[in-house]
């Protein structure tokens, strides 16, 4: 590609990079919450609904912080995992792919869960009375009903992933090549002088790459609809 | 394979309390809605968790408070047709199917066909069900809960959201059933002309109890019961055999009482059929009317007379081994000086039986 330079193409692999792992990681902890919420009847529904926002709402700098506390070398789970599995995640790009996740969580969630109350329980019924176990259920007739709400989900949250500026460079900073991604760079170019041209540059692939999702995104809830009505 | 149910539950002010045996066959759980019925066949299928009861189909014990046994809805091997069908949107009809016999199991390789030909569904295989009326989806939803292999199928009003042409174009299907599928059926309706066609078994309900359960010809011929099937819906069911389709449109059926005229019924000479006639519109007369246009007159005996809360008289009447209903007001009663063991004669219109009141009778 000729039209970014090799620095801003590093920042364009790293972006795509960190959106891949965080999207595919945080996919079935998605699902799995937002089966909670929407089927769920549990005591803290409300609390479990107001953490799963909370990314979305917060100062995404209170959000990075409170990761460096956590998964930082001597926060509580971060110390664990660099002593008992060695790995670790702050000021490493397996971080910024944590920021991104808990940044695109709430709208991965949000999409699945808008498609699975959509689906009526009494088919899942129906499917019980001809001999399908709970989980039999799901994965026939729940998932494949849900499965274009799922993906709009996920296409959502890779999007909002590369996009990640707040949490990420609080949480694992802004080092070239390593948590350098698309918004960083962009705030980085910007600060030095003669480095508007590769910040426009950037920013015209982060629209592009914004709307792309979008319209992706709004397609595959559309197809939640007509899955359901049986078309 | 028999059924035999004893559910007690309490939902909120209503309390079902609820003993009853289902033999082979069609029984027809009857009742007005609120009555209970859907409740009584949830708890058959596993769908509602009684307080209290023992619920046994032939041998397996599915449900039993005392025993701590509660078989999970998809080991009880029931097949459950809804009202509303709830076919899977994403697959289509033939997947809907087959979805059906790979769940449960069934091993049978003809099934498909038999079930498809038994419902006459073979053109709709490759639609969605978005694309099926409401009739051809509910046979699709049959065919599917037949294809899980069930030992019974429970059907919960599954007419109830067709319209009368789409209902008289199933009404033949489930007779088929009866017949050919070889597995009893617990069927929930409050229409009486559907229980007239497809009873062979009826167990009335009433505020979630059984009012009364018996043999469907002897309980539509019941007197006491015409106030739970309305009066203007009461009415006994003959089985009768086609004798011969005269030239001039009318059928003549051979009866235990008679010979029945009716205006063309299409049926094969020598097959059983199942008519039902209403009380209303039988007409009593002490003495053999002559110069008539009502092609029936039936020799009959008056076997009991029920008065009701208005000024009407429900007759009992016995033609030959058969009963029969009739409504006539009090004063007529009176005038004709109607008592338990007169003989009189009951007058039809022929063209009073109405073509969906004519089914294919259970010996078919």
């Amino acid at each position: 590609m000729d039209f970014l330079g090799p620095e801003e193409w590093q920042a364009v692999a790293l972006s795509l990079k960190v959106a891949f792992w965080a999207t595919l990681t945080s996919l079935p902890f998605g699902l799995g919450v937002a089966m909670l919420l929407a089927r769920g009847r549990f005591p803290g529904r409300q609390v479990l609904n107001g953490i799963v926002h909370l990314p979305l709402i917060l100062p995404p700098v209170v959000t990075g912080y409170l990761l460096l506390l956590t998964f930082g070398r001597r926060g509580p789970v971060g110390g664990v995992l660099d002593q008992w599995f060695g790995i670790v995640l702050a000021f490493r790009w397996t971080g910024a792919a944590l920021a991104a996740a808990i940044m695109a969580f709430p709208l991965m969630v949000r999409a699945m869960r808008l498609a699975i109350e959509a689906v009526d329980p009494k088919l899942e019924q129906a499917a019980g009375t001809l001999g399908a176990s709970r989980w039999k259920v799901f994965v026939t007739v729940t998932l494949p009903l849900i499965a274009p709400g799922v993906i709009a989900g996920a296409v959502l949250a890779f999007a909002k992933a590369m996009g990640e500026f707040g949490a990420t460079i609080t949480f694992v900073s802004n080092i070239p090549g390593q948590t350098r991604t698309v918004p960083s760079a962009i705030y980085a170019f910007l600060q030095v002088p003669g480095g508007e041209e590769s910040a426009v540059r950037l920013v015209i692939v982060s629209v592009t790459m914004a709307m792309l999702a979008l319209l992706l995104s709004e397609w595959f809830a559309r197809r939640v609809a007509r899955r359901i009505s049986g078309r | 394979m028999s059924l035999s149910v004893d559910v007690r539950h309490t939902l909120g002010d209503f309390r079902l309390d609820v003993q009853f045996d289902a033999p082979d066959g069609v029984t027809v759980l009857f009742g007005r809605s609120g009555s209970g019925k859907t409740s009584v066949v949830n708890a058959v299928a596993g769908l509602l968790a009684p307080s209290q009861g023992r619920i046994v189909v032939g041998e397996q014990v599915l449900f039993d408070s005392a025993a701590c046994v509660s078989v999970p809805v998809h080991k009880r091997r029931l097949g459950y047709v809804f009202q509303e069908g709830r076919l899977f949107p994403h697959l289509t009809v033939r997947q809907n199917l087959l979805y059906a016999r790979r769940v449960s199991g069934n091993r049978s390789q003809d099934g498909l066909e038999r079930v498809v030909d038994l419902l006459g569904i073979g053109t709709l295989l490759n639609r969605k069900p978005g694309a099926l009326s409401g009739g051809e989806a509910q046979r699709v939803a049959i065919g599917r809960a037949l294809l899980a292999d069930p030992l019974m199928l429970l059907m919960d009003e599954p007419l109830a959201a067709l319209d009368g042409a789409r209902k008289a174009e199933i009404l033949p299907y489930l007779e088929r059933l009866r017949t050919e599928a070889g597995v009893p059926i617990l069927y929930v309706s409050h229409n009486v002309s559907e229980v007239a066609r497809l009873a062979t078994h009826v167990v009335v309900m009433e505020e979630g109890r059984v009012l009364k359960a018996g043999p469907a010809s002897a309980l539509l011929s019941d007197p006491g019961m015409v106030r739970v099937m309305g009066v203007r819906d009461a009415g006994a069911v003959i089985e009768a055999r086609v004798l011969r389709h005269a030239a001039d449109g009318v059928t003549e059926l051979q009866f235990s009482g008679g010979v029945l005229c009716l205006p063309e019924v299409e049926a094969d000479i020598g097959s059983e059929l199942r008519v039902r006639i209403l009380a209303q519109d039988v007409m009593l007369a002490v003495e053999r009317p002559s110069g008539i246009s009502a092609l029936n007159i039936l020799p009959v005996e008056v076997l009991s007379l029920r008065r009701g809360e208005g000024p009407g008289v429900i007759v009992q009447l016995r033609a030959g081994t058969n009963m029969l209903l009739a409504r006539i007001t009090r004063r007529s009663a009176d005038a004709l000086d109607l008592r338990e063991g007169s003989s009189c004669f009951a007058v039809l219109k022929s063209v009073a039986v109405a073509q969906t009141d004519i089914g294919l009778g259970l010996q078919s």
